[in-house]
């Protein structure tokens, strides 16, 4: 769906559709929207190997690597942790391991999300943005692995 | 006693606006705010007469000595301790808990002795007696409690046996507000010659504590959530334990004499202190008693236990609010959930309504295992809150219920 657009692109989009609110409350009005369009994760996959340690509320994130892409699929308990999961993934979805490991996510200052979710607040956002950055570092080595002469 | 608003003057943190916001602050269980007079009293030792307690024979160091022994003092009197050399200083509640398994254990416990334990017990009456335990070889029995969160006595007395080596309570439970009946506890277990030590952490500001009406051989507290400062905690213990019970840490001040092949150590409290502690913060602490004193405990317990009621009214009033527990005895801890709500979701949307409350298990997940609950949103009072606080909770819960299902 993002194939189109940079991760940039994206990024930009959100925060344009963030500053139209100065009113934290329509923000994370705006944010809960964002979670409850998330497409629905696979119960199957709701389980201990995919929660992302070091939440407060659950979330569960799921990759699926296909043609030289990963696709993230995420749920949490918590609306807001769920619309914080969906921006990731409306960013971070569908790119490949180079481009999720080398992303500058900008947007998170730029639509003022990180001041109301510090590190500090176990809100996770740092968990996951760090796990889907493993997935990444982690497919990479795979894919590289497998090809020939790739074993140094 | 003082007009609300003469005692919130006292507490410059309450004048504060964050976001310019008036700061509701009802997380009083996890800490408390300080009074001037603590933060003043504080602040002297630093700028009048600091220098290390018991060490020097110069003018400053016996000001500060003194001046802290005056604290041990007060603690003594507070909590009607009958000797000043059973009130130990430590770090907080989770030191002197740790340090009672530590020696407690050395002492007294051998391979199949059991400890018992609540259910409604923060992580800090839990781990530390898992550990030793683990050390010992002994094992850890659990009193179960009701639904409405008050512990089950017949429970209790059926776990007792020559095995139980000591019985660990709280005195109330940080999660429910549930007030044990410690006297009963303690009764029960005596007559079996078993020693009981109690949690005091969410007790001693709100209950007028009297170790020796009790009848407990520990208690232990925190200094900070009394209205003192963090880093300084309080362990009393009958004499005749803590004069069998070899020391936890190993140091200076703590010695009598020392030799490359063999020390002595010093007499009660002293043994029990090795290093420097936080001697200003204990001196802080003295000036907290203090304060609490000129409050009157009795008084601050009728003022909370009306603001509590009405929070409990107000709250119950709320559609889709369900208030946890339901013990006959509660003091200024109220646990609850919104229906349809993550209390993490709730939490965050109430801070930003400048309303301080705590999310989550509370450090007690065993407690939230039994009650069937991730987590639960916890508002904490005390004497400084008033009802317009709990109605900004009232209303803040409002607007987070508009907001999720909208």
């Amino acid at each position: 769906m993002n194939n189109e657009m940079s991760i940039n692109d994206v990024q930009d989009n959100i925060i344009e559709e963030f500053s139209a609110f100065s009113d934290w409350m329509d923000r994370y009005s705006l944010l809960i929207e964002k979670g409850k369009e998330l497409e629905p994760l696979d119960p199957a996959y709701k389980k201990n190997d995919y929660l992302i340690e070091g939440c407060q509320s659950k979330v569960w994130l799921y990759p699926e690597f296909r043609d030289g892409k990963i696709y993230f699929y995420a749920d949490s308990d918590a609306l807001i942790t769920k619309g914080i999961v969906s921006l990731l993934i409306k960013v971070l979805s569908g790119r490949t391991p180079a481009e999720i490991k080398n992303a500058d996510l900008y947007f998170i200052e730029k639509t003022g999300l990180r001041e109301n979710l510090s590190p500090t607040r176990s809100n996770g956002l740092l968990a996951m943005i760090k796990q889907m950055k493993l997935y990444a570092i982690a497919f990479e080595y795979n894919t590289n692995k497998n090809t020939p002469g790739a074993a140094f | 006693m003082k007009d609300i608003n003469e005692i919130r003057k006292d507490f410059p943190l309450l004048q504060k606006k964050i976001n310019g916001r008036k700061i509701v602050y009802l997380d009083n269980a996890a800490t408390t705010q300080k009074p001037q007079c603590v933060i003043d009293a504080i602040n002297e030792v630093y700028i009048g007469y600091n220098a290390n307690v018991h060490r020097g024979v110069h003018v400053l160091s016996d000001i500060v000595s003194e001046a802290y022994e005056n604290s041990r003092e007060k603690i003594r009197e507070f909590i009607n301790a009958s000797k000043k050399e059973e009130i130990i200083f430590t770090p907080g509640t989770t030191g002197s808990i740790n340090a009672v398994a530590f020696s407690f254990g050395e002492r007294y416990i051998k391979p199949g002795d059991e400890i018992v334990i609540s259910h409604l017990e923060h992580h800090s009456n839990i781990v530390p007696w898992q550990m030793m335990c683990e050390r010992k070889g002994a094992r850890l029995k659990v009193i179960p409690i009701t639904d409405n969160g008050e512990i089950i006595m017949e429970e209790y007395k059926r776990l007792l046996s020559e095995k139980t080596k000591l019985v660990a309570v709280t005195q109330v439970s940080n999660v429910l507000g549930t007030v044990v009946p410690l006297k009963e506890i303690t009764d029960i277990a005596h007559q079996y010659g078993i020693p009981v030590l109690v949690d005091g952490a969410q007790g001693i500001q709100h209950c007028s504590t009297d170790v020796q009406d009790i009848g407990c051989d520990f208690y232990a507290f925190s200094g900070h959530k009394i209205y003192g400062p963090p880093g300084t905690g309080i362990l009393y213990g009958r004499e005749k334990y803590l004069e069998e019970m070899p020391p936890w840490h190993g140091g200076g001040d703590m010695v009598n004499r020392v030799t490359l092949e063999k020390t002595t150590f010093n007499q009660l409290p002293f043994k029990f202190e090795a290093g420097t502690t936080n001697y200003p913060g204990f001196i802080g602490l003295g000036r907290a008693i203090d304060y609490i004193k000129e409050l009157g405990i009795e008084n601050i317990s009728s003022l909370e236990k009306e603001l509590m009621h009405y929070a409990i009214e107000k709250l119950s009033a709320i559609e889709k609010v369900r208030i946890i527990g339901n013990p006959a005895e509660r003091v200024s801890v109220i646990s609850f959930i919104i229906d349809g709500v993550h209390q993490y979701d709730a939490g965050m949307i109430l801070d930003k309504l400048g309303i301080a409350v705590r999310t989550g298990n509370h450090c007690a997940q065993p407690l939230m295992d039994r009650l069937k609950l991730d987590g639960t949103i916890r508002a904490s009072l005390c004497f400084y809150n008033t009802r317009e606080e709990i109605d900004a909770l009232a209303e803040g819960i409002g607007k987070v219920i508009n907001m999720f299902y909208k």
